[in-house]
């Protein structure tokens, strides 16, 4: 009815050494034989009691630390110790023992359960010496690949910084070309502007001239029309039939205003005309433009519906640029785009071209064009520079940014940098930009995911160069960011062996690089295990 | 119809009407005698009322306040009116499920019907029951407010202390003073809302002693009226006297508690979801790991090709057999997830068999109703009819649900039933089921998706195994299916402490086999309060961590070492007592009395008890106060009993009872003490999972009386057949101990079984130190016995008596 308590002669089969038979208590290690030694008492490991040596492995718990019972499960805290002959030896908790459940290799925890266990102790063992080597075949390769990446960072870095230091350099180059440049420019633009303002001016001028022999001309013009009974006079009853220039809009023009408009006379002549026409002009209306009036209030309108379709206009080469289409169709557009500008200037300008072409400036002399072209070349020499100069100034920052990442104790993660690895799953590409971010993107299109931006290395503290964290990606519905943490193993190739999401909105990574293989222990300690069998013995 | 269940000298049985002797008669009515203990109905017809007396005693009467309604069904034309239940039921429902949804807009083509009928219990101050409801144990008056309503619906995130209707209904209410219990039982399928009113309610104590002293004091009691929207009145009232009475009589009417598997008692480990096959393995690899115990894990909806049940993701589930076998090697289990809606879906066998043997629920229109769920666009198969049930069932014979294996349970999820896109997310009322309107049978529903579902897994095994299947919402008599939980709870103090009440409010109504879901499903707890969950959910009779979508991870190692151990050790409790919740689930299926108990129910008389609904018995002998506060540095318990003991388990102290008792506590603190005068049975053994377990010696826990006396039970099975009913093959002893002697004696002589584990240890507590411990066999042999005493704790061990725990067997103490 009980279980076989008592002390079990235990057989070790070691490797290919010769069979060794070592008489302990069921479950002690070879380490602690000599605490159990049969016939005397035995006196539990904390040294809290002592018993008769048959309470050793006799099914019931006497020691409060479980010391008495190595081989049974009577106590809840006592562990069991597994030779596994042929691979490694183990301590399982006792609760395993005889639990129909087998956790030793050697199959000794289940020694009168009923259950049929199978030793696979040197299957075991081979396959983890297979793996061993073969891990150790990858530590090794790894390494060596891992000092080829700290010598590549090496001279990268080294590059950068020449690089930035050259940069430095010619920075300063620049700048003083930028400076030199900028005077240039500076009085170049000086003579430039005092030409234009001189031609300006001496259009301003002639304009001025212009519109006054314009005005005399319309003045005698409104005189002609005005004079009625051509007189040579323009009474008060003339004027009263331009209702338009009621001085006080009422809607009627009374002799009283009239007589006010022609500065108190009750007819003028020409010579006095031209003293009251600067009070008529503003509002007067000819008679023949009066006649045809829509001419003049539609000409605007038309002028606006242009403007209106043009700043309609951006929309749809927006769109383009957002949805990266096809060449062409954009091509397409832009034909569309220009047919758009043109069609509105071709049935409005014909008003307005008249008006331009008296006002149009004319050229500028030769003199004055020379300045300008010459303060244009400096100006565009000037702004090459400054362009230049910016252009030193993103690389300086881009190096600066580069050699400011933490790339690992020897640098050797460097090679990463701004490159990209991908994994396709059934569902999902995902992708790792060392340093920059992790996405992830539907296999059947759809669009991308950020799974996280590099946030720092989050290894445990005696080796944190061994997970990444990437923080703060999408936003989750009703949770968290998105963030992900990518676990590195040593391995010959750079890549991404699995991706998943253990909890939600939390991705995990895992990928393999030489970067962090560690250097190779002696390789005999690869044996350790097996060896320390026959050490015990 | 009426039915009344009295308790005889000699049995329980129900009566109707046709049994009952004419005592008296005149021309306004009739005294019938119900047999027992001067009990007499008393019929008055005009007006008319029910009476049921006892001796001078009025108990019970019916319709006293004249509530009787029958408003039968009518053509629609003519109730464009509608009468003021339907206004009163529909107003109410609309301002706390907070539809914006015309009242009009449900009403079924055959119009508005209702019933109603009122009791009255004088004398009464504490009805309990009518669950679910997340509110307190004791029932509150719902003068001024809603009443307590009953109709089965998938409540997003519920509110606490509140009369809305949960996931599922049991229309039976228990009315309790000092002197009697009694129960009524509504059986009626259909929405029902309670209306509790109390002539003492809002008195104060001093209020109250003031009437007593002055003399003025009316009787005081409660009126309770019922109001369904549907159906027949069909009654039953169960008068005790005691609470055991009115479980049995009740038990009489609708069944017992299923027995589950040992298994099943054991520790739940459930997420939605784990990710795929490698999750699982990870989850039961980081449980040794950890050294935590656990019988199952759970899959939930994702685990399906695109939510179609009976089937698995080909991706991240392709080799659900190796997964299941992966468990069995570990001796542990799987439930996946069956809910009742099926996917629309013409490429889905599931679907098309449904259609095509024309079992779907049908709209009032007679085509297939469809709804919106998990899956989409899904049909609702009709659970109602029997030839659907048994269909259902033997899709879970292991050549029909591919990847099953025996390791493999289940669970039905949304069977209120949930429909997205439904009226207050359930099923439209004039939805049919065959000729019968929805309406009329809404709350068995989910009874009858548990019930094929569990039928399905006993017919997978030839009758052979038993089955489990969790359900969410349930009806009366569910307990004959297996286990329920309550619900979609969140991560809040509130709703830890409000587990106990629910589960309580299920046990006085026959269901037994209920559990939180442990940490909280919605939001993430606090790491105080995930291990104060999972020292509650130990000593519940359901015991699931079970956690949102939307949460981060929370295994029980995932909160550092510290925690990791405090987790494990309440786990580990919950290993150790396995034997004590068995026998409280054979004691549940064969008698009906739940196993987890309001204290009042074992201190009927005692009514400081009344109210108590912070800790609670497990069977009669183990009391148990969790703590459900945050931050909690002391507690006080109530050990009731004035002329009792009891032990705290964890320490042996003895504890006078009748008396609060100070309790400071610290974060591994599971207050629970031990009846002097019973004997609880463990295994002190703790393994990996309840099969590890099987053939484990047991340690007996003898807790004293004051008089020196003990008694308990031990029962043993095969822990997952029904063997135990089919062959007898079981072991079930008593166990006594009078006058220094201790006894195992059989209580079922024509059983046979026998069983490996043997008694290894008995620990006495509360006992003299004797000078000579003897163990006596059935053989006749006498060995002395090793012991040990504690003279400060007057706890005497006794060292491995070795005795088979199925034998006849005597301990001597001299």
């Amino acid at each position: 009815m009980l279980c076989a308590q008592l002390l079990f002669p235990l057989s070790l089969f070691l490797g290919l050494s010769a069979t060794v038979e070592v008489q302990r208590p069921r479950g002690v290690p070879l380490s602690k034989r000599q605490f159990y030694e049969e016939g005397k008492p035995f006196t539990c490991l904390d040294g809290s009691r002592t018993v008769p040596f048959d309470r050793v492995n006799d099914d019931y718990c006497d020691c409060k630390d479980g010391s008495d019972e190595p081989g049974t499960a009577a106590c809840p805290n006592g562990s069991f110790h597994c030779t596994n002959a042929g691979h490694r030896p183990a301590f399982i908790p006792s609760s395993r023992i005889n639990d129909g459940i087998c956790d030793c290799c050697d199959t000794t925890d289940e020694y009168n359960s009923g259950a049929t266990c199978k030793n696979t102790c040197r299957e075991m063992g081979r396959r983890e010496r297979e793996s061993l080597q073969k891990l150790a075949e990858i530590t090794k390769e790894g390494f060596l690949l891992k000092q080829q990446l700290i010598e590549e960072a090496k001279r990268k870095k080294e590059e950068k910084q020449s690089k930035l230091t050259e940069l430095q350099a010619g920075k300063r180059d620049v700048e003083e070309k930028v400076e030199a440049l900028r005077t240039v420019k500076e009085t170049a633009e000086q003579p430039e502007k005092e030409a234009k303002e001189r031609h300006l001016k001496a259009w301003e001028e002639q304009k001025a001239v212009i519109r006054m022999e314009k005005d005399k001309a319309k003045m005698a013009e409104a005189f002609l029309e005005l004079d009625d009974d051509a007189d040579g006079y323009v009474s008060v009853a003339e004027l009263q039939s331009h209702a338009e220039l009621d001085p006080n809009s009422d809607g009627s023009l009374t002799e009283e205003e009239v007589q006010g408009l022609l500065g108190g006379a009750d007819k003028v002549d020409t010579s006095s005309f031209e003293n009251i026409w600067g009070n008529l002009k503003d509002k007067y209306v000819s008679e023949s433009q009066a006649e045809n009036p829509s001419s003049l209030e539609t000409a605007p309108e038309e002028t606006k519906e242009p403007v209106t379709d043009n700043e309609s206009e951006p929309y749809p080469e927006d769109d383009i640029g957002v949805e990266e289409d096809d060449e062409e169709e954009e091509d397409d557009d832009d034909d569309t785009h220009e047919d758009f500008e043109d069609k509105p200037q071709t049935s409005t300008q014909t008003p307005e071209r008249s008006d331009k072409d008296e006002e149009a400036m004319p050229p500028y002399d030769a003199e004055t064009q020379s300045l300008i072209d010459a303060a244009q070349k400096a100006r565009d020499d000037f702004e090459e520079s400054e362009r230049a100069l910016r252009e030193i100034d993103d690389q300086v920052k881009n190096i600066e940014k580069e050699l400011s990442f933490d790339f690992g104790p020897s640098a050797e993660f460097t090679y990463l940098y701004s490159q990209c690895y991908e994994l396709t799953t059934s569902e999902y590409i995902y992708k790792i930009c060392p340093f920059n971010r992790v996405s992830q993107k539907p296999k059947f299109g759809g669009s991308e995911t950020n799974l996280g931006s590099w946030g720092s290395w989050a290894g445990p503290d005696d080796n944190k160069y061994t997970v990444m964290k990437y923080e703060h990606g999408t936003g989750c519905w009703q949770g968290p960011s998105r963030s992900t943490t990518v676990k590195l193993t040593c391995g010959k190739e750079t890549t991404v062996t699995s991706t998943s999401e253990p909890s939600r909105c939390e991705y995990l990574m895992e990928f393999t690089t030489p970067a962090v293989c560690q250097e190779p222990l002696p390789v005999n300690v690869v044996h350790v295990d097996g060896h320390s069998d026959h050490v015990e013995l | 119809r009426l039915w009344i269940a009295a308790t005889s000298r000699r049995a329980t049985r129900a009566r109707s009407a046709s049994n009952l002797s004419v005592v008296a008669q005149d021309e306004n009515g009739v005294v019938l005698s119900l047999g027992a203990d001067e009990q007499r109905l008393i019929v008055s017809a005009r007006p008319f009322r029910l009476d049921i007396v006892e001796g001078p005693k009025v108990l019970l009467s019916l319709n006293s306040r004249g509530l009787l309604v029958f408003e039968h069904l009518r053509l629609r034309k003519d109730t464009c009116k509608l009468k003021f239940v339907k206004n009163t039921t529909f107003r109410r429902q609309k301002k706390y499920q907070r539809l914006r949804i015309s009242p009009f807009a449900f009403l079924t083509p055959a119009g508005p019907t209702s019933i109603s009928l009122d009791f009255s219990f004088p004398g009464v101050e504490h009805v309990y029951g009518i669950p679910e409801h997340a509110d307190t144990l004791k029932l509150k008056t719902t003068d001024g407010g809603d009443p307590y309503r009953l109709y089965n619906l998938d409540v997003f995130q519920y509110e606490l202390h509140n009369p809305m209707a949960l996931y599922g209904a049991v229309p039976v209410l228990l009315s309790h003073n000092t002197e009697r219990t009694m129960g009524v039982f509504w059986l009626n399928a259909a929405e029902t809302w309670v209306d509790i009113s109390s002539n003492t309610a809002g008195k104060t104590v001093f209020g109250k002693m003031l009437d007593f002293v002055q003399g003025s004091s009316e009787t005081p009691q409660t009126d309770v009226r019922w109001i369904s929207e549907a159906g027949i009145i069909d009654v039953f009232i169960m008068l005790g006297p005691k609470p055991s009475d009115v479980f049995s009589q009740y038990a009489s009417l609708t069944g017992t508690q299923a027995f589950p598997p040992l298994s099943a008692l054991g520790y739940h480990q459930c997420r939605w979801n784990y990710n795929d096959q490698e999750d699982v393995r990870g989850v039961d690899q980081g449980l040794d790991d950890h050294d935590i115990p656990c019988d199952f894990i759970w899959l939930d909806i994702e685990h399906t090709d695109g939510k179609r049940y009976f089937t698995w993701d080909p991706n991240k589930f392709s080799q659900p057999k190796d997964m299941l076998q992966g468990l069995k090697d570990k001796r542990r289990n799987l439930v996946a997830i069956v809910d009742p809606h099926i996917k629309v879906d013409s490429n889905f066998k599931v679907h098309n068999e449904i259609r095509s043997r024309n079992f779907y629920v049908k709209n009032k229109d007679g085509g297939d109703y469809e709804g919106w769920c998990w899956p989409g666009n899904a049909g609702y198969p009709d659970f109602t009819n029997a030839e659907m049930r048994a269909w259902w069932a033997s899709m879970f014979a292991y050549d029909q649900y591919e990847g099953s294996m025996e390791n493999m349970y289940t669970w039905n999820d949304m069977n209120e039933p949930s429909v997205f896109n439904g009226p207050e997310v359930t099923m439209h009322k004039d939805a049919l089921h065959g000729s019968w309107e929805h309406r009329e049978v809404h709350n068995i529903y989910g009874l009858y998706v548990h019930r094929a579902t569990a039928e399905g897994l006993i017919q997978r095994s030839g009758g052979v195994e038993r089955p489990f299947v969790l359900t969410r919402a349930f009806f009366a008599g569910s307990q004959r299916y297996g286990a329920v939980w309550t619900g979609d709870n969140a991560a809040e103090w509130g709703h830890l402490k409000i587990s106990l009440p629910m589960c309580l409010s299920l046990g006085l109504v026959g269901i037994s086999f209920c559990g939180a879901d442990v940490g909280g499903f919605f939001k993430a707890p606090s790491t105080e309060l995930l291990v104060r969950w999972y020292q509650a959910g130990a000593y519940q009779p359901f015991f699931r961590a079970h956690a949102h979508l939307d949460t981060p991870r929370r295994e029980p190692w995932l909160f550092g070492p510290e925690n990791t151990a405090l987790i494990r050790e309440a786990v580990r409790q919950r290993y150790a007592l396995l034997p004590f919740w068995y026998q409280q689930f054979y004691n549940a299926h064969r008698t009906g009395q739940p196993v987890m108990r309001a204290l009042w129910v074992e201190y009927p008389e005692d009514s400081v008890t009344f109210d108590i609904e912070d800790e609670y018995l497990l069977g009669r002998d183990l009391l148990v106060h969790p703590v459900t506060e945050e931050g909690l540095k002391s507690l006080t318990a109530y050990l009731p009993g004035k002329r009792e003991v009891w032990y705290d388990v964890h320490t042996f102290k003895k504890h006078a009872g009748g008396q609060s008792l100070y309790i400071p506590v610290t974060m591994s603190s599971i207050p629970a003490f031990q009846r002097g005068g019973s004997i609880i049975t463990r295994k002190d053994r703790v393994r990996r999972s309840s099969a590890c377990m099987e053939n484990d010696p047991y340690t007996l826990y003898v807790a004293l009386s004051p008089e020196g006396t003990a008694e308990g039970e031990l029962y043993i099975d095969d822990g997952h057949t029904f063997s135990y009913e089919k062959n007898k093959a079981f072991i079930h002893r008593r166990l006594t101990f009078n006058d220094g002697v201790l006894s195992s004696s059989n209580l079922a002589l024509d059983s046979q079984f026998t069983t490996a584990s043997w008694v290894e240890k008995i620990i006495f507590l509360g006992a003299r130190k004797p000078a000579s411990v003897t163990l006596k066999t059935a053989g006749g042999s006498e060995t002395r016995v090793e012991f040990e005493y504690d003279s400060a704790l007057e706890v005497l061990s006794l060292r491995k008596p070795g005795v088979n725990a199925g034998a006849d067997w005597t301990v001597l103490l001299r």
